[in-house]
């Protein structure tokens, strides 16, 4: 494993391109492009204001800079660094802009969600999309870019249209029997749309692409519900993390439970591994001790080492109360996603902040508890195995595969806490990023 | 009961006082009748005189007489009198009438101590029932105490029961009436939210129009020019025909993914019909074949008749092609009858089993367990045995392969002994055999010598024959070829001595000629013989020639 040096950053917004050849990173209000191997810097475009958002369009050719303060979108070729592209939304405002699926659109949302406007860079044409709603995730591609949904609410009921991404033209618009959308998501076959209700609310609806209500699934009537959803890769199941503490996976077929995955506080099954992390302390050879100190030998004394440990089953977590009467509460299943083979669920309970949940699918049962020192702050599968990085505001990057997990310290001086991941499309490089400085690993092919 | 005493005849008084007392006394206390009948048995004897000289006194004598006589003959007795009216007494009827007396009165006696005895025992068992019905009554109060508790516990659990009954109703209803505030809050809350809304969506209005209308920053977009699309084919204009186009392309998204999804069942379908029937052929194979079981035949026979119906039916190749209603029901009927049928057998051969454990074996196909016992018995005394061959041999291979390096020279070393020896008797048998042909040899030249000794002889001979013939033959011409006859022998004699050594004797001079010979052959058979032994192996003729030359 193999780490670049640390790099400067600002609101972790570092990414990948999508064919994987650069890496675009923010530092205020300079965008810096570099190559993905090489960490050269390639281009480096100045924006008016400080870059609050970036997003490469889907043939990796641009990038768009969104800045909300101003109200500015700007676009930068990467082909022809001369060309420019600034899209200005007056008093309108801007709260979010994404890139259409064919790279040539771009969509913002005004503020107070007035409208999403459609900008198009290959013509002058401007399309507008009335009454979206301010909900999570109120717009969503299908995975092929073809059809686009996008959640309206109008006399205070719900909608949904779907528009053809190629035309913009509107397909479909039905209402939903949900009391307030909270979120909507493709499958990843393009044909159903999972629709989910706030989280006062639970329930999912699914309905198929021309827009028939496929199913509506509740699982209680008066708790708080659904806090997070994620469909499998192969859209075989559709996993509802709620605030119940449980996962509930739904089939493709019948579109019912199929099972549900508790996050208990103790583990007692015996084939369970759980992975401890444990401090150990750095052996300082007294030998090598200069002085003054160098700043290696000064970080590498106070920064502390630490393994993993297999823990004896029955084992207890870490388990914080929530605070009663607060919205929003740290409880219930959180974050949710399926391994890119469709084998594995990563899930974390917010209860259990310290813990990950590793699933194996095709058992349907708890393989692996990874339980770290400090909070879970993000993990991410690899796109290509089953390898599942985790984070934790430390400088340390948590490896996890079915052929067991690793810590690795991030070399370098000074605090790395990393708090985001996002592997390379190609799974061979990973991209940390802290509030200040992201690093990119570069994984061996026989890594873990 | 009392010490008997002899009782006196008592004199008659006319006190009859005594005689009063007595009798009442005798009503005055019944229950004590123990004391009293001792009393009336025994008067004492301080009263015995007065109260028999109270009956009878000298005055009244005649009275006190016709009075017992009197008592007597109502008694049954026989008068005193001697005679009716006379006044003489007749003492062998008073002693007859007291004897008779006495005797009643010792049978009086015996019946009073019967009543006594009986009486005790009566005491006796009155005591002990009395003794009896107390105990039960206490214990008759113990039961009603502990029934009265009891009562009581189980009054109290009741209404502890009615107590937790009620709470629980109040919980219930506590919870019923929280789901009802919550609902109704939710309503409450609901209709809040929808006239925020309202409201809000008005001033989004209001903003929009706002928004629209100032227009002082131009909403724009700048760009340097336009970018071709992603895929190249420029922009189309939307009519309905892309409309129609559009709804077209998804319902072929749609039908893809069903027919997809179709395919997919359709495969799996085909994967589980296929390990049904190889299931159901499974277990038709593992159920005994139907013939051998009359019994089974009776009890299920339609069954068998549907059976192998469905069996001609389904082994069909294409059939379990088809996957309508009827066939795939088929199916699964005739698996379920097939599994029913197996756990009959199975069911049926545990009852054999259990029944076999009692001893009743009427079964010719079923090994009896001792039987089979013994053949496990025996199969195990076999499998020890084996492994206990191979073990001995894997010990001797071993020996043989991988011992230690004095064990390996040890055995080196006896396997050369054993050599040596082997060697050594050859070479025995190998020099008498030598001697043997030595003797032979020698006994050959010997004969060879004599031969060539008697060819001499024979040539001299005709020589000499042939001379005396050609002399003969020539007597007439001359006789001067006698005296060369002579040489010739000498001649042939000493041509003969010199090709050998001159000889003195004949025979002297052939045995040292063939002892030379013999041993000149000996020598020759000797070095011969050398080769020969350089074939035995090398050690041995090393130190074979050792020994020799040592």
């Amino acid at each position: 494993m193999n780490f670049s040096e640390l790099f400067k950053l600002s609101g972790l917004l570092g990414r990948f391109s999508p064919d994987g050849k650069c890496l675009a990173s923010c530092i205020q209000h300079r965008l810096v492009v570099r190559d993905a191997s090489s960490l050269q810097i390639l281009q480096l475009y100045i924006c008016l204001d400080q870059i609050q958002y970036i997003e490469w369009s889907s043939d990796s050719l641009f990038i768009l800079c969104a800045m909300y303060k101003r109200g500015i979108v700007q676009v930068w070729s990467l082909e022809q660094p001369d060309w420019h592209c600034k899209i200005d939304e007056g008093s309108a405002g801007l709260v979010a802009s994404c890139w259409s699926p064919d790279g040539r659109h771009i969509l913002n949302t005004t503020e107070f969600h007035l409208r999403i406007t459609v900008w198009s860079l290959c013509t002058k044409s401007v399309s507008y999309i009335k009454y979206p709603k301010a909900c999570q995730q109120g717009m969503a591609f299908t995975k092929d870019g073809r059809y686009m949904a996008v959640a309206e609410r109008r006399d205070c009921k719900d909608f949904i249209s779907i528009f053809v991404c190629n035309n913009w033209q509107l397909l479909r618009h039905f209402d939903t029997e949900t009391q307030d959308l909270f979120g909507i998501e493709w499958a990843p076959n393009g044909c159903v749309l999972a629709v989910w209700d706030t989280c006062l609310e639970y329930k999912v609806l699914l309905y198929s692409l021309d827009g028939r209500l496929l199913s509506s699934y509740r699982a209680y009537e008066w708790p708080l519900g659904i806090k997070s959803i994620a469909w499998s890769p192969s859209s075989q199941f559709l996993a509802i993390g709620s605030f119940d503490e449980k996962v509930r996976i739904l089939n493709h077929v019948t579109w019912k439970k199929i099972t549900e995955l508790d996050h208990p506080a103790t583990i007692s099954s015996k084939k369970t591994i759980v992975y401890k992390e444990v401090e150990k302390s750095p052996t300082v050879d007294t030998e090598r001790l200069t002085f003054p100190p160098t700043r290696a030998l000064a970080s590498s004394l106070f920064s502390t080492q630490s393994k993993y440990e297999i823990s004896q089953v029955p084992v207890s977590l870490q388990y914080i109360k929530p605070v009663a009467d607060r919205a929003n509460p740290k409880v219930g299943v959180g974050m949710l996603a399926f391994s890119a083979d469709n084998c594995f669920l990563a899930t974390k309970n917010d209860n259990i902040p310290n813990a990950v949940w590793i699933w194996d699918i095709r058992k349907l049962k708890l393989s692996v508890v990874l339980e770290q020192l400090c909070t879970i702050q993000g993990f991410q599968w690899d796109p290509c195995q089953p390898r599942l990085a985790v984070c934790t505001g430390s400088s340390r990057v948590y490896l996890w595969s079915p052929a067991g997990c690793v810590v690795v310290q991030v070399p370098g001086e000074g605090d790395f806490q990393i708090t985001s991941i996002s592997w390379h499309s190609s799974g061979d490089s990973m991209l940390l990023l802290s509030k200040d400085n992201f690093c990119v690993c570069y994984l061996e092919r026989e890594e873990v | 009961m009392g010490d008997w005493k002899a009782i006196t005849v008592p004199v008659l008084s006319s006190d009859s006082k005594i005689i009063f007392p007595y009798t009442s006394e005798r009503k005055r206390s019944p229950t004590s009748m123990n004391t009293q009948v001792l009393r009336l048995s025994l008067p004492s004897p301080k009263n015995m005189h007065s109260f028999f000289g109270a009956f009878c006194t000298e005055e009244n004598l005649e009275q006190s007489i016709s009075y017992i006589d009197r008592e007597l003959t109502t008694m049954g007795f026989p008068s005193i009198y001697a005679e009716s009216k006379g006044k003489e007494l007749n003492l062998v009827s008073i002693i007859n009438c007291m004897n008779e007396l006495l005797v009643l009165q010792h049978k009086n006696l015996r019946a009073q101590e019967e009543v006594e005895i009986q009486h005790l025992k009566l005491g006796s068992d009155m005591d002990h029932l009395q003794n009896c019905y107390a105990k039960l009554k206490e214990q008759l109060e113990l039961s009603k105490r502990e029934i009265v508790g009891l009562q009581e516990r189980d009054r109290q659990l009741q209404s502890k029961n009615r107590n937790l009954h009620q709470l629980l109703k109040n919980e219930k209803d506590e919870v019923q009436k929280l789901q009802n505030i919550i609902s109704s809050r939710a309503t409450q809350y609901n209709h809040d939210m929808k006239r925020k809304e309202r409201e809000y969506n008005k001033l989004k209005e209001r903003l929009h129009q706002l928004v629209m209308n100032k227009k002082d920053k131009k909403l724009a977009m700048e760009v340097l020019n336009y970018v071709g699309r992603a895929d190249g084919k420029r922009g189309a204009w939307r009519t309905d025909k892309t409309e129609a186009r559009n709804e077209e392309e998804m319902y072929k998204v749609l039908l893809s993914d069903y027919e997809q999804r179709q395919k997919q069942l359709l495969l799996e379908n085909a994967e589980l019909k296929k390990v049904l029937q190889q299931m159901k052929k499974d277990i038709i194979s593992l159920l005994p074949p139907q013939k051998q079981k009359p019994k089974e035949r009776s009890e299920d026979g339609l069954v068998l008749s549907d059976q192998e119906e469905d069996i001609g039916e389904l082994n069909k190749e294409n059939m379990w092609e088809l996957s309508c209603e009827t066939v795939r029901e088929q199916l699964t009927n005739s698996i379920r009858k097939q599994w029913r049928m197996l756990k009959n057998h199975v069911e049926k051969l545990d009852n054999q089993v259990s029944r076999g454990h009692s001893g009743a074996w009427n079964e010719k196909d079923v090994i009896s367990r001792e039987d089979h016992e013994l053949e496990t018995e025996k199969l195990e005394l076999e499998i020890q045995q084996c492994k206990e061959m191979i073990k001995t041999q894997q010990q001797l291979l071993q020996q043989q392969l991988t011992c230690d390096d004095d064990t390996t020279l040890l055995l080196q070393d006896c396997y050369l002994l054993e050599e040596r020896e082997r060697l050594q008797e050859e070479w025995r048998l190998f020099r008498e055999q030598k001697k043997n042909f030595e003797k032979e040899r020698k006994s050959f030249t010997e004969a060879a010598i004599r031969l060539g000794l008697e060819r001499k002889a024979f040539e001299e001979d005709r020589g000499a024959w042939l001379k005396h013939q050609f002399l003969s033959m020539t007597a007439d011409c001359k006789l001067e070829n006698v005296t060369t006859s002579s040489d010739p022998d000498i001649r042939l004699v000493k041509s003969a001595s010199r090709q050998r050594k001159p000889p003195s004797v004949l025979s002297p001079a052939i045995s040292p000629e063939p002892c030379q010979i013999s041993q000149y052959i000996a020598q020759n058979s000797v070095a011969s013989e050398k080769p020969a032994a350089d074939n035995m192996p090398n050690l041995w003729v090393e130190s074979d020639d050792k020994e020799e030359t040592e």
